[in-house]
C-alpha cells in the first residue's frame, strides 16, 4: 500500500464514529474513494427484518464523500458538508458488507461536488445513491 | 340510552406511553446513537444524548455529519411513524398487552432525505423536531430542524420524502 492511502486509511478509521461504524477504506485517490460498513446488529433500523438503518448509510456516505473530497487532485486544506442527499433505493440485505464509493467530479475555489453510491453483495442493483456539495478550505 | 363512561385518563396515558415505548425501543441503530425521544403532549422531540463515538473531527471537536442526519431521519421516521401508529392503538387495533417489536406496524421507509449542514455539530446534547408536511395513503413529507444551545439556532435541517407502511405489509410482517 503507497504510504500516503496508508495515511488517509489510518486517518479516515482514526475518526471515532467512523471507527464506531466500522468503517473500512478500500480505496482512495485522484478526487475517488471507497469504503466498507460491515454487517453489525447494532446498525439495524428494524429488528424484523435486519436491514441496516438508512442513517448508517448515510453517515458512511458522508464520510465516504469527505474523503473523495480530500483527495482532488486540487487537495483542498478541509472539508465540510454543506448538504447532501440520500436516494434509498432498497433495504441492503441482512448480514453482507455495505460498500460506498464516492466520486467528487467537480471542485471550485469554494466547492466540490460530489455524488456517490452504495451497494451490497447483489452489486448492479445500488442500495442507495447520494450526491453533496461540501465547502473547499484554503489551501 | 347514555353514552359509554370515558377512559379514566391514566388508562389513556399508560396505553400511550406503552405504544411509545414500544415505538422508539424498536430501533437497534438508534440505540447505538443514543437517540431517545419526549413526549409532550402530541409533540415530540428528538435527543441525540452525547456520546464521543458520535464525533466526527476530533480536532474541533464536532459531531460527524453522518450522525447529524441520521438524528435527523430518526427523528422524522419517530414522528411519522407515531402519527400513524397512535390512532390504531386509539381505536382497538392493536392492544396494549399485545405491543411487543414484533406487532406494532412496519416504520416508514425513506425514499430520500436531503440534510443542509448550518453550524458545527458541538460535542454536547442535541435535539430534533419534525414537522410532518403532508401524510398520505401512500407518501409522506416531512422536515426536521435540529438545535443545541438555542431553538432559533438550528445547526442542521432536513427535509425527506417516505414511503408509509401499507396494510399488507402489516399482514405479511405478523
Amino acid at each position: 500500500m503507497v504510504d500516503s492511502k496508508k495515511i488517509a486509511k489510518q486517518f479516515i478509521e482514526a475518526i471515532p464514529h467512523a471507527r464506531a461504524l466500522g468503517l473500512e477504506l478500500v480505496e482512495l485517490g485522484q478526487g475517488q474513494a471507497e469504503i466498507s460498513m460491515p454487517y453489525k446488529p447494532e446498525l439495524v433500523g428494524d429488528p424484523r427484518n435486519g436491514v441496516v438503518h438508512g442513517g448508517a448509510v448515510s453517515a458512511q456516505m458522508d464520510t465516504c464523500c469527505g474523503a473523495a473530497v480530500m483527495c482532488h487532485p486540487e487537495a483542498p486544506a478541509g472539508t465540510a458538508t454543506i448538504d447532501l442527499r440520500i436516494d434509498y433505493m432498497r433495504g441492503a440485505n441482512p448480514g453482507q458488507t455495505i460498500t460506498a464509493k464516492a466520486t467528487c467530479y467537480h471542485i471550485t475555489r469554494n466547492v466540490a461536488f460530489v455524488r456517490a453510491v452504495a451497494t451490497d453483495d447483489d452489486v448492479d442493483n445500488p442500495v442507495a445513491t447520494a450526491t453533496g456539495a461540501f465547502t473547499v478550505e484554503g489551501r | 340510552m347514555a353514552r359509554a363512561r370515558p377512559e379514566p385518563m391514566h388508562v389513556v396515558k399508560q396505553r400511550r406511553d406503552a405504544a411509545f415505548t414500544a415505538l422508539v425501543d424498536g430501533i437497534p441503530y438508534a440505540q447505538f446513537l443514543g437517540i431517545s425521544l419526549e413526549r409532550r403532549g402530541d409533540e415530540l422531540t428528538g435527543v441525540l444524548n452525547f456520546d464521543d463515538k458520535l464525533i466526527g473531527n476530533p480536532f474541533l471537536p464536532a459531531l460527524h455529519g453522518g450522525v447529524i442526519s441520521a438524528f435527523l431521519e430518526t427523528t422524522a421516521i419517530l414522528t411519522l411513524a407515531w402519527q400513524h401508529f397512535l390512532p390504531m392503538v386509539e381505536a382497538g387495533d392493536i392492544e396494549i398487552e399485545a405491543l411487543t417489536l414484533e406487532n406494532i406496524p412496519s416504520f416508514p421507509k425513506t425514499i430520500d432525505f436531503t440534510v443542509d449542514y448550518l453550524r458545527t455539530g458541538l460535542p454536547r446534547d442535541a435535539y430534533a423536531r419534525a414537522w410532518v408536511g403532508r401524510s398520505g395513503r401512500r407518501y409522506a413529507t416531512i422536515r426536521v430542524e435540529a438545535w443545541q444551545d438555542s431553538r432559533s439556532k438550528p445547526f442542521a435541517q432536513g427535509t425527506g420524502h417516505f414511503l408509509m407502511p401499507q396494510p399488507k405489509d402489516s399482514e405479511t410482517a405478523s
